[in-house]
């Protein structure tokens, strides 16, 4: 332990003293959470819907100028095309259709059930949110406003279907999502490029001739790291919180504690990766490709995991995110605890503690 | 008592063969340099003993342990300066020395009285606070010495630790491994340089994974028992190639030509070997020969394959052939 505490020592002084490291630990997270930031657009006025109006009616035209009476809605620039009402989506030029099929006024007379029909744009998850709940609000007042008090309203409803992102997931889940991509990335990126600059610097042979064994090296490696690497997890997690607004329902001591295990996890495939390369160069390529593509694309992300053919379903067991993004995600929204997490802290122990086994173990105390 | 103990080594990097079973021992109180040029195996000799690379055959004691089976116990008795600064630049003098002062085992204040010492020896102690990147070569290998010594290892193992050092640090160096020495330590250190052989104890002369020749310098010296001459004359590599291809053995000594002659030669006939080549032969005369003498004329007669005879063979008679 002793030769742990003098290898952490002198890689907190690296650390502090290397502006590359450093530019990766701050800046590259920062600058992550902005980019996001701006492509995630969370302003939600002037949704563009274009109505199709199929009943060609009174009340069928209230109901339009209705929606765009409402603040919440206004006309595309273009014109829906009977034939093919997605067109304006696909190409971006409304958010949403409205479709007033033939005996909207009629079942509104009778009271009967009728459905309207909402197509919503979901590739910007959060404008589809928004018009959804609008819409429902708009149609929900005209059929009140048409009754007496006291009546119930008839039973027209709103039948939505989302194309292109049926999930709608919501910014708070990207932006709580990325949290665990970006501390994976600086995490692995961190470890790779201290131990491949040792082995592209010669340091490697002195330290190899000292008393010391291969998990200490690795431990005085890990440790410092784990600070900085938390110091991050309290940078984004802040961007989260102030920035976009996630709401904070769960236990944070908690959150805490599987953000270390987690960070141990991204250190050690650092490790890993150190062990099979010798120029930082190529230490960053591999754990860039090793840990940015999985995390991403595999681990609940961009992608439902249920949504997956099988056998990549088998393969985000192995990824890491993949538990901490649901953690991450249940703990801030939900305010879920233990009881409900444990199957993710299982995997995520499981997987921390099989990684750090493999980089003391793999780590050789050789040069050549 | 044998510090150094190395029987029929030998490592191979793929088919290259590095070291090819070399043998020799090291005793107590004793500097032994080995010489040869780039490739000769030296870097990879020096690493095989220190553990940093597992060899492929044969057996290296230090102190009587086995450093395959006993490295734990080896490494502390065990100084290493590699080839290359592999020092922290970002550290300063001081915390490079109290890094691998805490990785032996020394904090508080014995490492602060070893650092004092380091720094007597050394001179050093200026730069204490200066980053190992802003030191000058010299300055550099000695706190890379330092760093080996801080343990007070009683075996030190230096791999070309004077190349492209000045010649005043140069000296300083060696005068600090003869205190060493004279505090009871061996040396091992490889060097390109004649005149460091000449300091030491005993040495040996390497090429291509084989040792060559060995013994005290003046064994060395004496090994060559034909004459030296040299002419005071910068030849082409044509000229040298026709005087080598009419039979004699010459080479380039800086901007001399050495010709290495029999016993019995006279400077009218090789004068007139070098008229033959096309060389100015005025000013030619016979000099004392030297180590550097034996080593050029060694590696101009590079060795034979080995064929199977006994490494120590091998490696004992390569002078006297």
């Amino acid at each position: 332990m002793r030769s742990t505490y003098y290898i952490a020592r002198k890689e907190v002084r690296h650390i502090l003293r290397d502006p590359r490291s450093l530019m990766i630990a701050i800046l590259m997270p920062i600058l992550m959470t902005l980019l996001y930031g701006y492509a995630i657009n969370l302003e939600v006025k002037d949704i563009k819907i274009a109505v199709l109006d199929y009943d060609n009616t009174r009340e069928s035209r209230e109901l339009a100028s209705r929606f765009y009476n409402s603040g919440y809605f206004i006309k595309p620039d273009a014109a829906p095309t009977l034939s093919d009402p997605e067109m304006l989506l696909r190409r971006s030029e409304a958010a949403a259709v409205l479709t007033i099929r033939p005996g909207f006024a009629e079942a509104l007379g009778e009271g009967s059930r009728f459905e309207v029909g909402l197509l919503l744009d979901g590739a910007d998850a959060n404008t589809a949110n928004a018009a959804s709940s609008y819409a429902e609000i708009v149609l929900r007042k005209m059929l009140v406003d048409r009754l007496p008090p006291g009546f119930d309203p008839p039973g027209v409803e709103l039948s939505q279907q989302v194309l292109y992102n049926p999930d709608l997931k919501s910014s708070h889940f990207f932006v709580l999502g990325l949290i665990a991509v970006i501390l994976m990335l600086v995490s692995a990126l961190l470890t790779s490029l201290t131990i491949a600059r040792e082995k592209e610097v010669g340091t490697l042979e002195q330290l190899l001739t000292a008393p010391v064994r291969p998990h200490e090296i690795v431990l005085g490696k890990i440790i410092p790291y784990i600070g900085l690497a938390g110091l991050d997890g309290l940078l984004v997690w802040s961007f989260a919180v102030f920035h976009f607004g996630v709401p904070v329902n769960g236990s944070m001591a908690l959150l805490s504690a599987f953000a270390v295990i987690f960070i141990v996890a991204a250190l050690s495939i650092g490790i890993l990766v150190s062990t099979l390369v010798s120029t930082q160069q190529v230490a960053m390529l591999v754990t860039l490709t090793l840990t940015m593509m999985p995390s991403v694309l595999l681990s609940g992300f961009a992608f439902e995991i249920k949504n997956m053919p099988r056998v990549l379903r088998i393969v985000t067991l192995i990824v890491p995110a993949r538990y901490f993004i649901v953690i991450i995600r249940s703990i801030m929204l939900k305010g879920a605890g233990l009881a409900t997490l444990w199957p993710q802290a299982a995997g995520l122990l499981a997987i921390a503690f099989v990684l750090i086994t493999l980089a003391s173990t793999r780590f050789k105390i050789k040069v050549g | 008592m044998k510090t150094i103990e190395v029987k029929a080594l030998s490592k191979t990097y793929g088919s290259i063969l590095a070291v090819d079973r070399v043998g020799f021992t090291l005793e107590a109180g004793e500097i032994l340099a080995v010489a040869g040029p780039d490739g000769a195996g030296k870097t990879s000799l020096f690493r095989s003993i220190c553990g940093l690379v597992d060899f492929d055959g044969g057996e290296v004691r230090v102190a009587g342990l086995d450093v395959r089976t006993d490295f734990d116990a080896v490494k502390p008795l065990l100084g290493y300066m590699p080839e290359v600064f592999s020092l922290y630049p970002d550290l300063s003098v001081e915390e490079n020395l109290a890094f691998y002062a805490g990785l032996f085992g020394l904090g508080g204040d014995a490492f602060r009285t070893r650092r004092e010492r380091l720094y007597d020896f050394s001179g050093l102690r200026p730069f204490a606070k200066r980053r190992a990147e802003a030191l000058s070569g010299g300055m550099k290998q000695k706190l890379a010495l330092s760093c080996s010594l801080i343990h007070d290892p009683t075996v030190l193992v230096l791999d070309e630790p004077t190349t492209g050092v000045d010649p005043l640090s140069r000296k300083q160096f060696w005068d600090i491994l003869a205190e060493i020495r004279a505090g009871g330590a061996s040396i091992l250190l490889s060097t390109p340089y004649m005149d460091e052989v000449g300091r030491a104890d005993r040495a040996v002369f390497m090429d291509r994974g084989r040792f060559l020749a060995r013994g005290t310098p003046a064994d060395l010296v004496g090994l060559y028992n034909g004459k030296v001459f040299e002419a005071p004359v910068e030849v082409t590599g044509e000229q040298l190639r026709a005087l080598r291809a009419g039979g004699t053995t010459a080479a380039r000594v800086g901007a001399t030509l050495r010709v290495y002659a029999a016993r019995g030669a006279d400077a009218g006939a090789v004068a007139a070997e070098l008229g033959r080549a096309g060389v100015d032969a005025a000013g030619l005369r016979e000099r004392q020969p030297g180590l550097e003498d034996v080593f050029v004329h060694l590696m101009g007669r590079r060795p034979e394959p080995p064929n199977g005879e006994s490494p120590e063979e091998g490696m004992g008679g390569g002078g006297e052939r």
